[in-house]
Parts: C-alpha cells; sequence; structure tokens
C-alpha cells in the first residue's frame, strides 16, 4: 500500500486516474433522485455504475466488502432521509450497519473513506449530482483502491 | 344491466376519462375522429417543466387503454347523432372505411413502402409527404394504416392495387364501406378539445408567405425524434441550422383585433419556453428570444423553469408585442421591429420566427356540442359553473379537456377524472364487484430452459441516442453469454415496439428479456405486460436506466456515456441470469374512503364517493367544514357563494356515508392499499377508522406578510381583507381616493419562489367588485405580470376599461411605500418609458401576498410516506399524466395542499381523487408485492434477527420447526431481514444476493 504523504504518487494518480464508483441506491428515495438528476438535466462524471435496491436497509456489508475486494474505488450507499424511509425504518439501519462496516474496515487497514452513506430525496437530483461530483474529486486524491492489487499477490 | 359510457375525442383527456371509467369496471366507447388516438400531446416533443418526452409518458397509458378489456375504441369515427331515451342515449356512430382491416394489419408498413402515391403528411403538419395509405406515426395506436380514399389510385380509378398484392397479412380490403352502429349509453362525456389558431388571419406575420415563419406545433415536429427532419432544427428555406430564433406570444390568443380571442391559451408561455431551452439542448449555439406580453408562469414550480430558461440556457425575454414580420428576400432571414419597454425602437433580425399560436374550438365540435343541447360561451367553450365543474346544461352530458376552456396537460387530466367521477355517478355500487381480470396467457414454464437472453436498447427519440451510440451498446450486447437476441428501438415502449418484442420472445423462444431505457419506476409495467402477453412471467424483465442515469446527465461525454451504458447492460444481463418467475397475492380491499381535510377540495372528494354508495371518514381540524371559502364573498364569474357552501356543508352533514369528525387531528395512519388503520382524536376522543384510500385535502392558507408596512398601519390590507371591505360596505372607504394593489408580495422569489396562481384573478375580481360599488375612487394595479390565464383574461380586459391602471415593475426595483401618515401614503414606483421615477398619492393599499403551505403537511407527508415539494405542497406521483395520485397506491391529494388554485379547480381535482379512489374500492380484492422475502429453512438457525429487524410484523419463528417463517401479506418486500441474517437464509424475491452479486461483479471480470 502506499504511504502517506507520497504526493508524486498522488500527482501521478490525479491526473489521469477515473476512479469506478458502485451504487448502492434504495429505489424511492436516492435512486428517484438519480432519475430527477436526469430529468432536470444536471450532469456530473460517468464514473458511477448504479444498483437499485428496494430500501438501504436491504444493503447487506458483505456486498460492499465484495465490491471493494474486485477493485472498485468508492461505494455510494443511497437511503431517504431519517424519518422519510418508505418502510419506516430500514435506513436507521443501513446507518448503523455502515458504521459497523467502516470501523470494521479500518480495524482490518483498509480505508473507510472509500465508503460513503448519504441521504438523498426524490427531490434531491442537485444534490445527488453533486455528491456523485464530490465522491470522484475525493477518490481522485485518495488514488486507484489498492486492494485488488493487494490481493492479487 | 350493462353499464356504458360514450366519451367522444381520442385526446388525453378522453383517454384518461376512458381509463379511470374501465378501471371502475364501467363499459367505455370512445370514439375519435383521426386514425389514432392520442391527440395533440402525440404531436409534442417534449413537455413542461421536467422536459420529459411527450412520447414516452403518453404511449403507456394509450397502450393501457387500448388493450383494457372495457374499452371499444372506435377510431375514424364520428358521432352522427344521439338522441335521449329515458334515462339512456342512443348513439349513431359512423365508423369511416379504412380499407385496412384493423383485425389483420400488424403494421409492418410493407404497403407504404411500396405505394407509389405521396400526400401531405398532415401528422407532420404537413411538413413533409406520407404515402397515400399510411399510418400517422410509428407509435400510433391503433398501429393500423389506412388509405386516404382521395388520392389513391386503385380507389379513385381501379389501377394500382399494389398495397393489397404486397400486404403479407392480407389486410387490404378495398371493399370496405363505412359502418354506422347504434348503441345506447348511460351517460356521454365529451373531450373534442381544441385545434390550434390559423395564423393566415394575421398576414402582417407572414405565416405560409415566408417560409421560415411556423407556428408552435410545427416547431414541436422539427424539434421531435421521430418527426420530419429526426429532430434536427433546420430552416424551411435552405435547411440551414438557424442561429437566432424568435418566439412570437399571444398570435390568436389575447386578441381581439383578428377576432374573437379575447381569452388566453394559457400553455403557450410555458410551451415557447419549454421549446427555447430544448433549442438550446439540441444545439448550443442557437440563441433564442421570446416575445411576450405577460409570463404566465403560473403552474407549479413553473417559474423555476422560466429562470432556468434565462440563467442556464440564456433565453432572452422581451416584453412587446410584436405588429409586424418581414422577410429580407436575399437571406429569407426575417425582421422584427419592436418597442422594448422603456419605448425605443429596436430592429432585429432573425433566421427562424416560431408563433406560439393559441387554441379555438373548431366549428365541427361546437355543431355536435349544440347537437346535444349544451350550451357554449361566447367562444364556443363549454364553460362550467365554478361549483359544477365538468357538468353541462344536459343532465348526463359531462365535459373535459379543453372544450372547457385552454389549459394544459395535468389540468385535462384531471378534468378526465372528474368527468368520469361525473358520468360513473349511479353506475357504482359496492355490493357489484367491478373486477375483471384481464385474461393471460398461459405462462410458459422457463424452468427447464436454457437461458435465452433478449436485449432492448432504445433511442428514447434523440433522448437516448444523441449521446449514447446505441449501434455500439446493441453489437457489444451480442456478445455477452446467453443473449441470443439484441434490437434497437426508437421508441421501446410504444405500441409497435412492445409487439415486436412480443414477437421476438415467441421467435427466439427468450426467457429473459432486459430493456435499457428509463427508469423502472415509470416504465416497468409497460415492458412487464408485453413480456405477459409473450406468455412470460412479468418479473423475467430486468430494466436499466440509460437514459435519467446516463445520457441525460453525461451529455457532454458521449464516449463514456456509451461505455457506461454498456456496463449498465451488462450488468442488468449478469442479474437477469438469476431471475426468477415470481406471483402475487390477493387480499381484500376495504371500500371505505378517508378525506383528510373539510375545506372545498375535502368536502367535494367526499361527496362523490359517498354519492356513489362508498363510505366516507372525513377529518377537519377545525370546528367547523369550509376551510378557506369561508372566507371568500365574491367569485368571478358572479356567483352565490355563501349559498353554495352552505348547501354543500348541509349535504355532508345529512349524508348517510359520511361521518364526519371536527377538532380532530390524526395520530396515526398504518397500512397500505385497502387496509389503511387511522387514529385520531375528535373532541379530545381517541377513535380509529379502517379504510382502504386515502384523499389529502388538507389545503393551504395566506401568507403573513410584513412587507410595505402591513401590520402596522391598518389601510394596508391583504386582498382578502379587501374583499371583506367591500362587501361590508366598510366606513373606512369613506376616507379613501385612490388604491394601490401591489402584486406578487413576497412572492416569486428568495424563500418563496413560486407564483401563488390566484393572486391577479383576485386583484381583477376586486377591481370589479370596487368599480361596481365605487365607480369614482382610482385604482392602481402595480405587478410583475398579469395572470390572468385562459378565460380570466376577458375580465382583465374589463377591469382595464372600467379604468384602473396596471403599471409593471421588476423584481428589482419594487414600488416603495412612503407613509405621510396614517391613511395616507406616497408610492414610489420606476415607470419604464418615461425612464424615471413617478409617485402615487393612495390613502388604501391592497397586498397580493399569495398563498403559504401548511407547516403540518409535513406530518401527514410522513404518515402517509409521501413526498413534499420545496416549497412543502405535496408533490403528486407524475406531473404531466399522475396529477392527483402519489407513488403510495390508494393515496391521492386534491386542493390547495397540492398548490396554490382556484376554487373551480380545487373542485376539478377533488372529483378527480374521488374517481382515483373509485377505482380502488369498485375492486374485492387488490395483489400484494411479489417482492417478498423467503426463507431457506434448511439454512436458517431459527435466531430470530430477522423477527426483530421486521417492522411490519412479516417474520414469525414456527415454534415447532424453530425455523424462521414469511407472511408473504404483511411484507413489503424491503429486504431489511436479508441484510441482518447471518446465515444467508433469507432472500429478498426479484433482488436476491445471487442476483445483486452477479450484478455488479459484472463489472470486474
Amino acid at each position: 500500500m502506499r504511504e502517506e504523504g507520497d504526493e508524486l504518487f498522488m500527482e501521478n494518480v490525479s491526473q489521469d486516474f477515473e476512479p469506478k464508483i458502485i451504487a448502492f441506491l434504495c429505489n424511492w428515495c436516492t435512486y428517484a433522485g438519480a432519475d430527477l438528476a436526469g430529468v432536470s438535466r444536471i450532469q456530473y462524471p460517468s464514473n458511477i455504475r448504479i444498483i437499485r435496491l428496494m430500501c438501504s436497509g436491504a444493503l447487506d456489508p458483505t456486498y460492499v466488502i465484495k465490491v471493494l475486494m474486485e477493485g472498485a474505488d468508492g461505494v455510494l450507499i443511497g437511503g431517504c432521509h431519517p424519518g422519510d424511509c418508505h418502510y419506516i425504518n430500514g435506513n436507521y439501519k443501513a446507518r448503523r450497519r455502515v458504521a459497523i462496516l467502516k470501523t470494521s474496515l479500518k480495524e482490518a487497514g483498509l480505508e473507510p473513506e472509500r465508503v460513503w452513506l448519504r441521504w438523498i430525496s426524490a427531490s434531491e437530483g442537485a444534490y445527488f449530482a453533486e455528491t456523485v461530483k464530490e465522491m470522484v474529486a475525493h477518490l481522485k486524491l485518495l488514488g486507484p483502491n489498492p486492494l485488488k492489487s493487494v490481493w492479487a499477490i | 344491466m350493462d353499464r356504458r359510457i360514450l366519451v367522444i375525442g381520442g385526446g388525453i383527456s378522453g383517454v384518461q376519462a376512458g381509463l379511470d371509467l374501465a378501471q371502475m369496471g364501467i363499459q367505455v366507447t370512445l370514439v375519435e375522429e383521426k386514425p389514432n388516438i392520442g391527440g395533440r400531446m402525440a404531436q409534442l416533443d417534449k413537455t413542461f417543466p421536467t422536459n420529459d418526452c411527450s412520447t414516452c409518458i403518453l404511449s403507456p397509458k394509450l397502450v393501457e387503454l387500448a388493450s383494457h378489456s372495457n374499452v371499444d375504441i372506435f377510431t375514424c369515427s364520428s358521432i352522427e347523432d344521439v338522441v335521449k331515451l329515458d334515462e339512456r342515449f342512443q348513439a349513431r356512430i359512423r365508423k369511416r372505411a379504412r380499407f385496412v382491416d384493423e383485425e389483420k394489419c400488424t403494421a409492418c408498413g410493407v404497403c407504404a413502402e411500396k405505394c407509389p402515391v405521396k400526400v401531405s403528411d398532415l401528422f407532420n403538419k404537413s411538413i413533409t409527404t406520407s404515402k397515400c395509405i399510411s399510418i400517422p406515426y410509428a407509435q400510433a395506436v391503433p398501429a393500423v394504416y389506412k388509405i386516404d380514399k382521395e388520392y389513391c389510385l386503385y380507389l379513385t380509378n381501379g389501377k394500382c392495387g399494389i398495397c393489397k398484392k404486397v400486404c403479407p397479412a392480407d389486410a387490404i380490403d378495398y371493399e370496405q364501406k363505412d359502418t354506422i352502429e347504434a348503441m345506447d349509453f348511460n351517460s356521454i362525456i365529451i373531450a373534442t378539445g381544441t385545434e390550434e389558431f390559423t395564423p393566415q388571419i394575421r398576414p402582417e406575420y407572414g405565416y405560409k408567405v415566408y417560409e421560415n415563419v411556423l407556428t408552435s406545433i410545427e416547431y414541436e415536429r422539427f424539434l421531435s425524434a421521430s418527426g420530419p427532419t429526426n429532430g434536427q432544427i433546420v430552416r424551411p428555406s435552405d435547411g440551414k441550422l438557424p442561429s437566432q430564433i424568435a418566439f412570437i406570444q399571444c398570435v390568436g390568443s389575447r386578441d381581439v383585433a383578428s377576432g374573437n380571442y379575447g381569452y388566453c391559451s394559457s400553455y403557450c408561455c410555458m410551451q415557447a419556453t419549454k421549446d427555447a431551452i430544448i433549442t438550446k439542448e439540441h444545439n448550443l449555439t442557437i440563441d433564442s428570444t421570446i416575445f411576450y406580453i405577460d409570463i404566465r408562469a403560473y403552474g407549479k414550480d413553473f417559474d423555476k423553469f422560466v429562470d432556468r430558461a434565462k440563467t442556464e440556457y440564456g433565453v432572452k425575454y422581451i416584453k412587446s408585442r410584436i405588429s409586424e414580420i418581414l422577410e429580407a428576400p436575399d437571406t429569407k432571414n426575417l425582421i422584427i421591429k419592436y418597442i422594448t419597454p422603456d419605448g425605443k425602437i429596436r430592429i432585429e433580425e432573425f433566421d427562424l420566427v416560431i408563433l406560439s399560436v393559441g387554441i379555438r374550438i373548431p366549428d365541427k365540435s361546437k355543431n355536435l356540442l349544440r347537437g346535444l343541447g349544451v350550451e357554449l360561451d361566447e367562444y364556443g367553450f363549454c364553460r362550467c359553473s365554478t361549483f359544477q365543474p365538468g357538468e353541462t346544461n344536459v343532465d348526463g352530458v359531462y365535459v373535459c379537456g379543453t372544450v372547457t376552456g385552454p389549459m394544459d396537460i395535468p389540468e385535462a387530466v384531471v378534468s378526465a377524472g372528474a368527468a368520469a367521477s361525473l358520468a360513473a355517478r349511479g353506475l357504482l355500487s359496492p355490493d357489484t364487484s367491478s373486477e375483471i381480470m384481464a385474461e393471460k396467457p398461459g405462462e410458459v414454464d422457463t424452468e427447464a430452459k436454457p437461458l435465452n437472453i433478449g436485449v432492448i436498447v432504445c433511442h428514447c427519440g434523440t433522448n437516448i441516442a444523441s449521446v449514447v451510440d446505441v449501434p455500439s451498446v446493441v453489437e457489444f450486447s451480442r456478445s455477452l453469454p446467453n443473449v441470443k437476441f439484441a434490437h434497437e428501438l426508437l421508441y421501446a415502449c410504444s405500441q409497435d415496439s412492445i409487439r415486436l418484442i412480443i414477437n421476438k420472445i415467441k421467435e427466439h423462444d427468450l426467457n429473459r428479456i432486459v430493456v435499457a431505457s428509463c427508469s423502472p419506476r415509470t416504465h416497468e409495467s409497460t415492458f412487464q405486460s408485453g413480456l405477459e402477453k409473450a406468455g412470460l412471467n412479468k418479473y423475467l424483465l430486468q430494466m436499466t436506466n440509460i437514459r435519467d442515469q446516463c445520457s441525460w446527465v453525461h451529455q457532454n461525454t458521449p464516449e463514456l456515456a456509451t461505455q457506461k451504458a454498456k456496463d449498465l447492460v451488462r450488468m442488468a444481463v449478469g442479474k437477469s441470469r438469476y431471475l426468477e418467475p415470481l406471483y402475487e397475492l390477493y387480499s381484500d380491499v376495504n371500500k371505505a374512503c378517508l378525506v383528510i381535510g373539510g375545506g372545498i377540495a375535502g368536502m367535494t372528494a367526499a361527496l362523490f364517493v359517498a354519492d356513489n354508495g362508498y363510505q366516507v371518514y372525513l377529518i377537519e381540524k377545525e370546528s367547523e367544514l369550509g376551510g378557506n371559502l369561508l372566507k371568500i364573498s365574491y367569485l368571478l364569474p358572479e356567483e352565490d357563494i355563501v349559498l353554495a357552501l352552505q348547501r354543500l356543508i348541509r349535504r355532508i352533514e345529512e349524508h348517510p356515508l359520511i361521518e364526519l369528525f371536527l377538532n380532530a387531528n390524526i395520530k396515526d395512519i398504518k397500512g397500505y392499499v385497502g387496509n389503511f388503520t387511522t387514529n385520531f382524536t375528535t373532541n379530545d376522543e381517541e377513535k380509529s377508522a379502517e379504510h382502504g384510500t386515502v384523499i389529502v385535502a388538507t389545503g393551504a392558507r395566506e401568507h403573513e406578510t410584513e412587507s410595505y408596512g402591513y401590520k402596522t398601519d391598518p389601510y394596508v390590507v391583504t386582498q382578502r381583507e379587501f374583499e371583506t371591505v367591500l362587501k361590508n360596505k366598510n366606513p373606512l372607504m369613506k376616507y379613501v381616493n385612490s388604491i394601490a394593489m401591489i402584486q406578487c408580495v413576497d412572492s416569486r422569489e428568495g424563500e418563496r419562489n413560486y407564483c401563488s396562481r390566484v393572486c391577479c384573478g383576485q386583484a381583477i375580481k376586486n377591481i370589479l367588485q370596487l368599480k361596481k360599488d365605487y365607480p369614482d375612487k382610482d385604482v392602481y394595479v402595480l405587478y410583475r405580470d398579469m395572470r390572468t390565464y385562459g378565460l380570466r383574461e376577458p375580465y382583465y380586459a374589463v377591469a382595464r376599461e372600467a379604468g384602473a391602471l396596471f403599471l409593471r415593475y421588476e423584481k428589482d426595483r419594487k414600488p416603495v411605500v412612503e407613509k405621510i401618515e396614517q391613511g395616507n401614503f406616497k408610492i414610489k414606483l420606476f415607470n419604464e418609458i418615461l425612464g424615471k421615477d413617478i409617485y402615487l398619492p393612495v390613502q388604501l393599499i391592497v397586498l397580493s401576498v399569495g398563498i403559504d403551505s401548511l407547516e403540518t403537511n409535513g406530518q401527514v407527508a410522513k404518515m402517509l410516506k409521501v413526498p413534499l415539494n420545496e416549497d412543502g405542497f405535496f408533490n403528486e406521483a407524475h406531473v404531466k399524466l399522475r396529477p392527483v395520485d402519489f407513488s403510495t397506491s390508494g393515496v391521492f391529494v386534491c386542493g390547495m395542499a397540492h398548490g396554490p388554485k382556484h376554487i373551480d379547480e380545487s373542485i376539478v381535482q377533488a372529483i378527480a381523487t374521488a374517481a382515483h379512489a373509485l377505482t380502488i374500492v369498485t375492486r374485492d380484492k387488490i395483489s400484494s408485492e411479489a417482492y417478498t422475502a423467503s426463507v431457506d429453512e434448511s439454512r436458517c438457525s431459527g435466531c430470530g434477527l430477522c423477527v426483530e429487524v421486521c417492522v411490519f410484523g412479516a417474520i414469525e419463528i414456527d415454534e415447532e420447526s424453530e425455523r424462521a417463517g414469511v407472511n408473504t401479506l404483511l411484507c413489503k418486500g424491503c429486504g431489511t431481514c436479508v441484510a441482518a441474517c447471518f446465515s444467508s437464509a433469507i432472500d429478498l424475491r426479484g433482488f436476491t444476493n445471487k442476483q445483486i452479486i452477479n450484478e455488479f461483479q459484472e463489472l470486474f471480470l
């Protein structure tokens, strides 16, 4: 894994590195928000591949681990705002699971900042686009996910 | 007894009325003059304010109507005559010969290919030609060709006959004759719509003289991907790309000079704004200028759309009425001379001019309406009374859509629902089930078969194909394992495309279908019904969203968007390999309806549901019924509002099927469509009600302002207070000689960046009342845009004639009120024409403060799990075609809870929600979710974690087997239990671990 402060490395990767992001979005809020970004023609980078779930509460943390091990550079999990869950409180469950997952990732020496959880409603198309932009920029700074190559050895 | 209703007119309002009735279990006969249904909406490219593709949202409705077992559609047909016998109508319908057998024609198009005769293409406004045997457009419903008998060589002189020779379906029938069929109906809905104004009446615009002057509907055809230029914007004179386009508003609207067109056509301001935005999206080098009188962006989120046009798309808006267009003979450019708001004369050259033409009632429709005995207004519209929208003076004859006055698509859809509700009165009853199960062909057993995946990639006109390289995505799809068939379609959702998909499923024995197009949230059911017709279980479909989440958001990086589209297809194919057939369960429907809010909307909705024989629980938080109506004294046109309200309240109170709860507060609402339970208090007493549907009619309130010295001076009042002043002949009027009305107070900017829709009409109403009682008093109206849309416009003219002075101000140059003493003001206002400030001495200031959403909407929204927009009003399921529904089924919205609106508009909406509630309560059973959890008992350890996480109480541990079990009827399909299970023993059908893992793993192969 790269050393912290290895600026040369950072510069190299941020030039032409395009992070690959997998998103798990709930059907009712964030997936609809992503649709709204489209309807409103709000442009954002094409680095993201969306998987529709019925609820963020249906996100099995092992999906995230599996995706990171396969070499995705970032994982975005999108759910309804607190209190807005179509299934009452699935998003709270997602919040707890993601919190535990991030702690575990850190303990295992992996990078929890590759996993983002955001509450984005069906009316927040602009926020969805903003989130993708922000995440792409952040992952470019962070560089490629080293996991895949590490595991390849 | 046969319950059958005649719907005349197959535009969007007729189609919607037909669908609503069919879903209530009533038989519908729809008669359309043209060879296809869909009306003018089918000719539009996109729709405002979301720029949704018109064909994409319309097609599924048309397909749904045409395939509904309760509906008979007569195209190429007209009404010969109607006789009323007892309580029924007997109508004779003439069906003109198509010379093509509707049953046999497969719309393959071979006939048109070979037909030697070219005729003018009317669907494309004669911009291009079509063949003598033709179909208006590829997605037309019904998808059947028709011969134009006037030009057909065989029918005119017996020569040719090519189409008959080449037709593989043997569908050509030169002997076909007009037929006349007599049928009996319980009631009639007239939805004959309007036609566009013909601008030749105004020769100064040079329409049909100068080649580069088009009407707005012609321009829509240019913009449309399925139009004559395949969506290319070109000048008719030389085929070149224009760089400067002018839109001229109010051609044939607000125009008494060229005839009897004193009304506003309502939608043209937004249509021009939409077209200007789309033009820019087509080509960044084209600039648009809109010449207008007032920008009438009065609908929900319309002002924000206009703001976007200005700031993001650089559309120029110039307030000026154009009196003449000249053509530069060498370039065929168009020269427009106009007077700017500051009084200067400007000359500008444009290379394309679009006339925003208004609408009017065609003479044919007037004759039909008059023949039925229906009274029309001076313009030929069938104007309804405020309290009886949709009703005519003839019992049993109802109207909807633009035949009642100019309106946009959602209003037409709402009025259609209302007409359906009215026409169905007396035909429904809770004792008779209306459910007619659509026949499903025997499902093919797919389990033992090898995987045969079919991939359909949609162009969505230009929506996808202008960014994503669709052919390369198709090519790529073919290379994926198990993909047996891949194909691209212009509009995958249209009827002809669905038919193609069905045929391909059969031909290639496909057992998984991947559709790469738009959002499954809007179009999944359309494709699912296609699968069903092909004998496949509908859950063997996997959609992937390459439009909303790809082409629309990566417009500037087509290569990356294409790459992404390929990835998305690959992921969908990956998931589709593990799809399984799924089945719904059916549960009982509670036939009662809960109405929240006892204002005009809530009361109306309650009455319409109850009048049809269904129980209603009406909940009002105040101690009396009436809501905002209690504070209104006058109406335009004049009607006795107090009497109307009293009657309504008495009917509610006396109705045996309406249980009224005043001083009521809702504690919680639980359940789902067909089975809700609501706990509430009424007069501090705890109550509970069980019901199958919910109508939200919570209303809105007048905005509280502190601007312009309101609250500090009794001579500064709101429009509503002024109405009371006038009604009570308040003595303070003695001290008042001149009055200033200030419009748009705290509105259309900042936190309240929306138009309250009613204030301009309210001001005009008060001016007319003022001038009636106090003709000598002066009144100034300080406004930004006068938004007296539709049939309200003539009253604006009356107000001007009565001497009211209308002075415009800009958002950043608001009038300044200087208080000299109480009841004596000097208003400073910048006058554009003079180029300096003017001063108005007035003694009374009337503020148009507009309407605020209720703070309590948030709680209701949460309980029902429905969304609000950023202004706090409830957000409907679809802004155009589902204006009174929520995405959550069984819950509907009407009145000002949805957004500011006039009384008649609230009433129409309320009646429409009643229609939609009736489509549910008239059923005995409703199907449950197919996406439910299931337990693999061999893996389950019986730990009970899933039981704990399930908030719906759908999982229990079986005491004997010590394994978890799911109650499928209670399961909502969220999948939370799946994520909680340590042993991977629970899976969510349709979103199984295997399916999801294979979906993302495709990306790393």
